[in-house]
């Protein structure tokens, strides 16, 4: 009887958890699972990729970057024009474009943007950069702003600022102190941030206003991941729609997956190898305790020519990444540099061995030459797996190798204090090449206090530099891209680092949720991490059934925890009054 | 006056682990300023315009006196990464880590209780062999492996990641339902792992009891075997357990940084792990403050309630 009403009661639970919430017309919700934490929503203080990427979506900038081939369009901004001396640049706003709160957009809120960075610190930390060259930026009137430079700059186009409405903002007291959590929050962008629940998820609803058009889901939700493998999982299951910064071995896992769609996309970053050339300060003090013999550019020369890349690429990349150059990934084709055949440095252990002895670094009775340290981050696959390959090859031409993973920190500590003889890095490009190719000026070494250094590469070349000067104020596009490619094979042929590897971005999606993506650029590019929005902006979604409620899918499982649970009580009561039954009487 | 004391101690542990997690953490490698820059184009002015802003231009010595005035105004600093204060940055992380924590440590402790006296009881038997050897097996599993294998093995039954879903309802039942649909996953991985402890330690205790007199006395009274143990065995035994027990949930307040990680779990152990790939100073010294008040404040109540399970503490 008692068991009988135990079930009783648990079914009942069942049907009435189960019954269908009612819905109405299901908006169409795009969900992203992103595996880096949101770190700031003010888009003057947020640094993360993740919440960049969150940034671009609220707010345009002042000219975007095209989807097929990345050029500069339209932005806030639909016309520019530079004066003949170039330190004056005109930005025209058209009318028409409005706030997500009905506002128009104006000259005044560009001018307001600019203005706030150029005047309060705190609103340059995350893009200070881009207006370090800034004389004065006005509003000469609701259309029109002036930006006056203090020297020639060719990235003009290329600023990579959300403008931020004036209305909002000029209310705000501290930019230091602002969360910019008033949902929803008004913004420019084809997405509305409308929630954001820390370490858990951001909401933002289509901007269907939006001057270019309304983007075609109505919601697009950010998930977090701790864990990629998780990510991945969650993707293979249907609890997320799109899935980046896979790893060689978690991609291949999806391979073949029904619903889900690879894209191997060419991405923005590469991996290299330091060769510390002789770390030194801004003024040429030296720092570190780097091996004196790689100051001499046949050592390192040598060391390049020891390493089989094509093999890294194949067997630690799995295939998944281009042999690597210039400081310009293949994804910016305008800017890549290839070296000529003549250019070209060939793996060849023996053309290596015989320029060490060459440069003077003679085997010693053990048979190596020199014990160099090299430094990797302990926990990515690539610096573990990598390390034992070049131990190996170096091996070969007497050089031994102590290797040394470390954590994150650890590796950017000892790069920035040049305690390092080699060592593992890498970065992501932009559109435009400057900051890449800033990185090795230098003006980018550390001051004497040892800080304040963005390189940590320490290479400073005479040639490097002035090339580096003359670029930043070429306005032939065609000439530009001479100059930049002239710096690549100096670097190139100069050996501070070895461009080891332009590795792929890994993108997986489920192909029966989501229609299509747009990717930028249109061939072979990437649908997250895009220098703008549009893979969300172009995401369509598939024609299926109204997704079915999430509650009753939910209230079906743990209805169904709950019977068992009573099932599991029921029988336990009915056990062990058997079992005391003798007790009992 | 015996309070007093106890609560003295108390205080007097929660400041050197304010003055002690200061210095501890300024030792752990890394630059936050630096590892902020990382990637994006930064100048040296800005660089320093960040260092001046976070006060880490400042002599340290200066940067202890900022700090721990600031801790006795019950004031704990912004965080560098989340540019807020620090307190609400805990708060916010505060719940989820209780909710998971919490039940899974309750679960695991009544399990391991209960497994513990039943095996003890019938030692030897297939049961306690079992336990043991099941218990023993788990918590030598690592964490993470399990929570993986968890989430693979249950197929779509569970969510992967998190607290809820972000298309849950909005009404009290469905998120409420929602939230306990997340929580299993990640608190049966902690209940597996940890259950063995309390297990273990009460089934040796339970042992030690199990050929007392008084047991014999009161077996020749004429009581079930039940209620022996129940009554007579299992009070005695259970002291060192509920040390234990205290000790653990004293740690509650600390995350579980492991199952966190693998369900993203929005918890106090996950942001433990973000703040120290900063470093993220005050952020770090918030935790550590928050967790060892959590430890010293159940270390307490287990001395005052000790006097309580048993008279003998208290003459003492």
């Amino acid at each position: 009887m008692r068991v009988k009403l135990c079930a009783l009661v648990a079914a009942a639970t069942v049907l009435g958890a189960t019954t269908p919430a009612a819905v109405a017309q299901q908006p169409t919700i795009l969900k992203v699972a992103i595996v880096q934490q949101i770190d700031s929503l003010n888009p003057f203080l947020a640094v993360f990729q993740s919440s960049t990427e969150v940034n671009r979506l609220m707010y345009d900038y002042l000219t975007a970057y095209a989807a097929e081939d990345q050029r500069v369009t339209e932005g806030i901004a639909s016309r520019w024009e530079t004066s003949a001396d170039k330190l004056t640049w005109t930005f025209t706003v058209p009318e028409g474009k409005r706030w997500s709160d009905g506002q128009p957009i104006t000259a005044h809120d560009v001018a307001f943007t600019y203005t706030l960075m150029l005047t309060d610190e705190a609103a340059r930390t995350a893009n200070g950069s881009f207006v370090a060259n800034f004389e004065s930026v006005t509003a000469t009137d609701d259309r029109t702003v002036v930006i006056r430079t203090k020297a020639p700059q060719v990235t003009m186009l290329a600023l990579d600022i959300p403008i931020v409405p004036r209305h909002v903002w000029e209310e705000v007291t501290g930019v230091k102190d602002y969360a910019n959590d008033r949902m929803p929050v008004v913004g420019s962008g084809p997405f509305v941030l409308t929630e954001h629940v820390a370490g858990q998820f951001i909401k933002l609803k289509a901007n269907k206003d939006h001057w270019r058009g309304a983007p075609k889901y109505d919601e697009l939700h950010f998930v977090y991941f701790q864990n990629s493998d998780a990510a991945v999982q969650a993707l293979g299951k249907g609890e997320v729609d799109l899935v980046n910064r896979m790893a060689p071995a978690q991609f291949d896992s999806l391979a073949g997956r029904q619903g889900v769609t690879r894209n191997k996309a060419q991405g923005r970053r590469f991996t290299e190898l330091l060769i510390n050339p002789g770390a030194a300060t801004r003024s040429g003090e030296p720092i570190g305790d780097g091996n004196p013999a790689l100051r001499d550019v046949r050592v390192r020369r040598a060391i390049a020519q020891a390493v089989d890349m094509d093999a890294l690429v194949s067997r630690v990349n799995l295939g998944y990444a281009e042999r690597g150059a210039g400081l310009v990934p293949p994804v910016f084709a305008k800017w890549h540099w290839q070296p000529s055949e003549q250019e070209r440095r060939r793996y060849d252990p023996a053309a290596a061995n015989a320029a060490l002895d060459a440069a003077g670094v003679a085997r010693k009775a053990d048979g190596t030459r020199l014990a160099l340290r090299l430094m990797g981050r302990a926990g990515r696959a690539y610096d573990e797996q990598a390390s034992e390959y070049l131990k190996r090859s170096l091996g070969e031409v007497g050089i031994a190798l102590d290797v040394r993973l470390v954590s994150d920190n650890q590796l950017n500590e000892a790069t920035t204090a040049g305690t390092y003889d080699l060592a593992f890095s890498g970065w992501a490009t932009n559109v435009d090449p400057d900051f890449v190719l800033s990185l090795h000026t230098c003006g980018q070494r550390p001051g004497a206090d040892g800080k304040g250094g963005t390189t940590d590469a320490y290479f400073c070349d005479e040639t490097y530099d002035r090339l580096y000067a003359r670029q930043l104020s070429e306005f032939d596009e065609s000439k530009r891209i001479e100059l930049v490619k002239q710096m690549q094979a100096r670097f190139y042929d100069q050996v501070p680092a070895v461009v080891l590897a332009y590795d792929n971005a890994l993108e997986a999606y489920r192909s029966d949720h989501v229609a299509r993506f747009t990717t930028q650029p249109a061939q072979g590019g990437v649908i997250m991490a895009q220098n703008g929005v549009w893979g969300y902006y172009g995401a369509e979604p598939a024609d299926r059934a109204a997704t079915t409620a999430t509650v009753s899918r939910t209230a079906l499982v743990i209805g169904g925890v709950v019977l068992l649970g009573l099932v599991v009580v029921v029988v336990a009561v009915v056990a062990r009054r058997r079992a005391t039954v003798g007790e009992r009487e | 006056m015996r309070l007093l004391g106890r609560l003295g101690g108390a205080a007097l542990s929660l400041v050197m682990v304010a003055v002690l997690g200061f210095f501890l953490f300024r030792v752990v490698p890394g630059d936050p300023v630096v590892s902020m820059t990382r990637g994006r184009p930064t100048t040296a002015a800005m660089q320093a315009e960040l260092r001046a802003q976070f006060g880490l231009d400042r002599p340290l010595l200066e940067q202890f006196w900022t700090y721990f005035t600031g801790l006795l105004r019950g004031e704990l600093g912004t965080s560098f990464t989340f540019r807020r204060p620090v307190a609400d940055v805990i708060a916010e992380r505060l719940g989820p880590t209780l909710l998971l924590v919490g039940t899974g440590t309750l679960i695991a402790v009544l399990l391991g209780l209960w497994l513990g006296i039943r095996a003890a009881w019938k030692r030897d038997t297939a049961f306690d062999r079992v336990t043991t050897g099941v218990s023993l097996t788990l918590w030598a599993v690592p964490t993470f492996w399990l929570g993986m294998l968890l989430m693979m093995a249950t197929g779509d039954l569970f969510p992967s990641r998190g607290m809820r879903d972000t298309d849950t309802a909005p009404d009290f039942l469905s998120q409420a339902l929602d939230v306990g649909h997340h929580l299993v996953l990640p608190s049966l991985t902690l209940v597996a792992v940890v259950a063995a402890e309390y297990m273990l330690v009460m089934r040796s205790s339970l042992l030690e009891e199990m050929h007392a007199p008084y047991l014999t006395t009161a077996r020749a009274k004429g009581l079930r075997d039940d209620l022996v143990r129940r009554r007579h065995a299992v009070p005695n035994a259970v002291l060192p357990a509920i040390t234990l027990v205290f000790l653990r949930f004293g740690l509650v307040v600390g995350g579980a940084i492991t199952t966190e990680t693998v369900f993203s779990w929005p918890g106090l152990g996950l942001l433990f792990y973000d703040a120290l790939t900063g470093p993220d100073y005050f952020l770090l010294q918030g935790l550590l403050v928050v967790t060892a008040g959590g430890v010293v404040v159940m270390n307490l109540l287990a001395d005052l309630l000790h006097g309580v399970l048993d008279p003998r503490v208290k003459v003492v």
